[in-house]
């Protein structure tokens, strides 16, 4: 519990308290009256209303869209399932600059859409909805897809057997069964979609502004601190309003779950139906999210004389050419890779102690006297972890830059700045994937195999370790592939003689010409590849049947 | 074993391993009196054979640290002043310069070579405060083979665009969002004055002028004229307001090198920025930063800044490269606003084109 307080009050609070204290104050005055004015101005009204009203669409259209795609990864086997997991994930982790362009070559003007049935979305709202479905869909696959894998299917199976219609079954045992996961990953996607900022600016046009986008410009633009500040409350308030309300369903939905082993649970489609919704997801994946990738890679081969790897080949030259500009993609790759493993091994020890302390029993046990004092502030500190996610990259940056300024905390030059950054907000979803699985885990099987003679070790490697392994590998997983698309604060302190991948994309998009524009498409494409890489070997660490270990 | 320390052998096991890992890529940063470090922007760029002739000429070591696109950087630095994150800036612009000057962030300090310099990129002459280090044009670019193919000529000035025919060509960016789009913005105030420029604003989005929020988008997406546009003729619009250095970077990587590059200038609608470098307030390197400041202003360090970063050098005398003089436009009379001017209005300039034009 200490050292996830720690990191958070030194990295995450301080800072964002600091710059939010400078934005406030006048000479040591509060000025708090700057809330009304701000929140008065009709410009600033209709941000808000924008960004409440797209958030909760790009909500519920991911949830619609990405649902049944997690019962398919959780329930169905099919060839190259594994490799398409992965697939689906990369999105996610992928720079918005570059995700933005490939995504206008599907659905934009000229695009494929446009061509085959003259469908155009760039000038809608549309585009923006969608761009969020692409982003967040592996979010819902993997929250939700991951319990519901392991979830037993004969719990189902022995309520029909009582008498219980197919949905009725589904409705009172999966359901309940999965509405922690549900209601996680919907926050998730909310609280992206809330805070969305790459997505809104290339897709949306000017017309379109969220939140997220106006701090930065009242920020980085105008360096008008005080309405920047009351943007940043405003949205803080928004992002502890949806976590209360997060924090309410998950208790209200918590049971101890019985968890199989996924390899258990997934069978080949049987039937009509199942078949149909397996195509049907496939489909959508294909369309909604493999295309644009697609038009990633063809982008990077199609060179001046037509298709070939000469970017590649450029940016192999590049590493030589006598530049502090030019950057061989292997060092920015190794860059990626260092500062996304020191990053994630952050992101573990922080959320997976935060995730343990939140799941004592002794906290959480009686609602009489000091207990019930102890579970409140535990679940106030569950909401904390999730603050990073919802405070934008502008101000942490901001707030690094003006309050680690002095010996020993002068971190403004030091490579471990980055790794913390992205650690901040990898965290959230160590935790996130955690707590759900540590919250199931039934305190009785720990008890039964005591009792059976077993040591404390062997109980621990027994019993807790295969249920919780997965979910850390996951985590970690999560973890490391945020990190490696992390754009927003790496940008501001990653150091140029060592880019990251996304940093180098960005500063080759920065520049005109042909070469430039399709070593960034290569670049990019090289990315993909590693994060689709990673998860995949995730993917095949996870052991594939361990029944014997029950 | 209770939940905790079970969780936390697994999550520091699993830790320890990627930190080996991820120690191997992490030397130890530090400053001390043998090193001096250069703030800038994200565009900053020098070849390696130049700095590392400079380190053993001067004995410094060179740390450079880059805060995001120009305006962050700036305003990165003036929230650090007193206790700045190094010893030099470079990369505060003229629209921006005075923001700068009048937070106090940067020590006198004249560098050597100055007399080289013209004066009208001198803009603190008197104080010398910041030292003019580059420079470089803001202006709508043409597609060549566009115009050729529909045989019209192609716009030279702001008038032009509001011409008929060019009706619907033109994409820019958002002054908002976007230097470029704020530096064609202030050129046309430059040029039609505090009173006519929204006059101007309005013929020309009733001329077909389109908004979008970034320089990349604009440039790769709608100009039919890059590469990333012609590809599949996506891109639709003949006129971008983009740099003038553009159409030599089109042509950088050619072979063979083309005889003109595929896209050119309309050398009347171009705005000059100056980029300035100085010695920072609170600088723990004064000196190393001063031998900095005259290395950035040597000939050395002026000839290699075409290349590196596709602006023209501020001294008269440096050479610039073929690839420049061949495939590149002068321009003679470009407009340009003082830059007490700019930060006084900037905001409220900013505000009032959105409403006219976004909204």
């Amino acid at each position: 519990m200490a050292v996830p307080l720690a990191f958070f009050a030194l990295f995450f609070a301080y800072p964002v308290v600091a710059i939010v204290g400078r934005g406030l104050t006048d000479g040591g005055q509060w000025q708090l009256g700057r809330f009304g004015a701000v929140l008065s101005d009709p410009d600033i009204v209709h941000v808000l209303w924008f960004t409440v009203w797209q958030a909760a669409a790009s909500t519920g259209l991911t949830l619609l869209i990405a649902l049944p795609g997690a019962y398919v990864f959780a329930r169905f086997d099919f060839p190259g399932k594994q490799l398409l997991r992965a697939v689906v994930a990369v999105p996610f982790v992928l720079p918005t600059v570059v995700v933005g362009s490939a995504f206008l070559a599907l659905a934009g003007r000229g695009g494929v859409l446009d061509e085959l049935w003259g469908l155009r979305l760039d000038t809608s709202v549309w585009a923006i909805l969608l761009a969020h479905v692409f982003f967040n869909y592996a979010v819902v696959v993997r929250t939700v897809g991951g319990l519901w894998a392991q979830l037993d299917p004969r719990q189902e199976e022995a309520a029909r057997m009582l008498g219980a219609g197919r949905f009725a079954a589904w409705r009172r045992v999966t359901l309940p069964a999965l509405g922690p996961a549900v209601a996680a990953a919907a926050l998730m996607v909310f609280l992206f979609t809330f805070t969305s900022f790459g997505v809104v600016q290339i897709l949306g046009g000017p017309t379109f502004a969220t939140l997220e986008v106006e701090i930065y410009r009242q920020t980085a633009e105008f360096l008008d601190l005080p309405t920047a500040a009351v943007l940043t409350m405003v949205q803080f308030a928004a992002v502890l309003g949806v976590l209360a309300v997060h924090a309410w369903t998950v208790r209200r939905r918590e049971t101890a779950l019985r968890l199989v082993p996924a390899s258990q649970t997934a069978h080949r489609p049987r039937g009509r139906g199942q078949w149909t919704l397996l195509w049907g997801t496939l489909a959508i994946i294909t369309v909604l999210l493999i295309v644009p990738l697609l038009v990633l890679v063809e982008r990077s081969f199609a060179g001046p004389d037509g298709y070939g790897a000469v970017f590649y080949t450029s940016l192999r030259s590049a590493a030589s050419a006598d530049s502090t500009f030019a950057v061989a993609p292997l060092d920015a790759l190794w860059n990626s890779l260092a500062y996304g493993a020191a990053a994630t091994a952050i992101a573990l020890v922080v959320g997976g102690l935060a995730a343990a302390a939140l799941t004592l029993p002794r906290l959480r046990k009686g609602p009489s006297g000091r207990t019930a004092l102890v579970s409140r502030f535990v679940r106030g500190f569950d909401a904390l972890l999730m603050l990073p996610l919802g405070v934008s990259a502008v101000t942490v940056g901001f707030g690094f830059l003006i309050s680690l300024d002095t010996p020993p905390l002068d971190l403004r030059a030091s490579w471990w700045l980055v790794p913390l950054a992205q650690a901040l907000v990898g965290v959230p979803f160590v935790v996130r994937t955690m707590l759900p699985v540590l919250r199931a885990v039934d305190g009785r099987l720990r008890e039964a195999a005591a009792v059976l003679g077993a040591s404390p070790w062997r109980v621990w490697r027994e019993v807790d370790l295969p249920m919780v392994r997965r979910a850390l590998l996951i985590a970690a997983g999560f973890a490391f592939a945020v990190s490696l698309g992390e754009f927003g604060a790496t940008v501001f302190i990653a150091r140029p003689d060592q880019p990251t991948l996304p940093v180098a994309v960005a500063r080759l998009l920065g520049r005109a010409g042909e070469l430039n524009y399709g070593q960034a498409m290569a670049l990019s494409t090289l990315l993909m590849v590693v994060c689709a890489g990673a998860l995949l070997v995730l993917e095949r660490l996870r052991p594939l049947d361990h029944s014997g270990e029950f | 074993m209770s939940t905790t320390s079970r969780i936390t052998a697994t999550a520091v096991a699993a830790a320890v391993g990627l930190s080996a890992l991820a120690a191997c890529g992490a030397p130890g940063g530090g400053a001390d009196a043998k090193t001096v470090t250069l703030v800038s922007h994200d565009s900053f760029n020098v070849s390696k054979s130049v700095l590392s002739a400079f380190e053993k000429e001067s004995g410094y070591k060179v740390r450079i640290l880059k805060g995001g696109d120009a305006g962050k950087a700036v305003n990165q630095a003036i929230l650090s002043k007193g206790n700045p994150q190094g010893d030099v800036f470079f990369g505060i612009d003229n629209t921006l310069l005075s923001r700068g000057l009048h937070e106090g962030l940067f020590s006198p300090y004249k560098a050597k070579g100055l007399a080289d310099v013209p004066a009208g990129l001198q803009l603190d002459k008197g104080e010398h405060r910041v030292t003019p280090l580059d420079y470089g044009d803001i202006c709508v670019n043409y597609d060549r083979g566009y115009f050729a193919r529909h045989k019209i000529a192609p716009p030279k000035t702001f008038d032009d665009l509001l011409e008929p025919r060019y009706k619907g060509m033109l994409v820019t960016e958002n002054s908002a969002t976007s230097s470029p789009g704020l530096a064609f913005q202030l050129g046309t105030i430059a040029k039609y004055g505090q009173s006519g420029w929204q006059g101007y604003w309005k013929k020309l989005k009733a001329n077909g002028a389109e908004v979008v929020d970034g320089w990349e988008q604009a440039y790769y997406d709608r100009f039919s004229g890059s590469a990333a546009g012609k590809a599949k003729g996506k891109g639709d619009k003949p006129l971008v307001v983009s740099y003038a250095s553009s159409p030599p970077a089109e042509v950088l990587g050619k072979k063979p090198a083309p005889k003109e590059a595929p896209t050119g200038v309309a050398a009347g609608t171009c705005f000059r920025q100056i980029e300035f470098g100085g010695l920072l307030k609170g600088a723990k390197n004064e000196k190393g930063g001063k031998a900095l400041l005259d290395f950035l202003l040597s000939k050395q360090f002026q000839e290699d800044v075409p290349l590196q970063m596709f602006v023209n050098p501020a001294r008269e005398d440096a050479k610039v490269p073929e690839l420049f003089t061949k495939y590149g436009t002068t321009i003679d009379k470009p407009t340009t606003l003082p830059p007490e001017t700019i930060t006084k209005n900037r905001e409220q300039w900013i505000k009032q084109w959105s409403s006219l034009v976004l909204k």
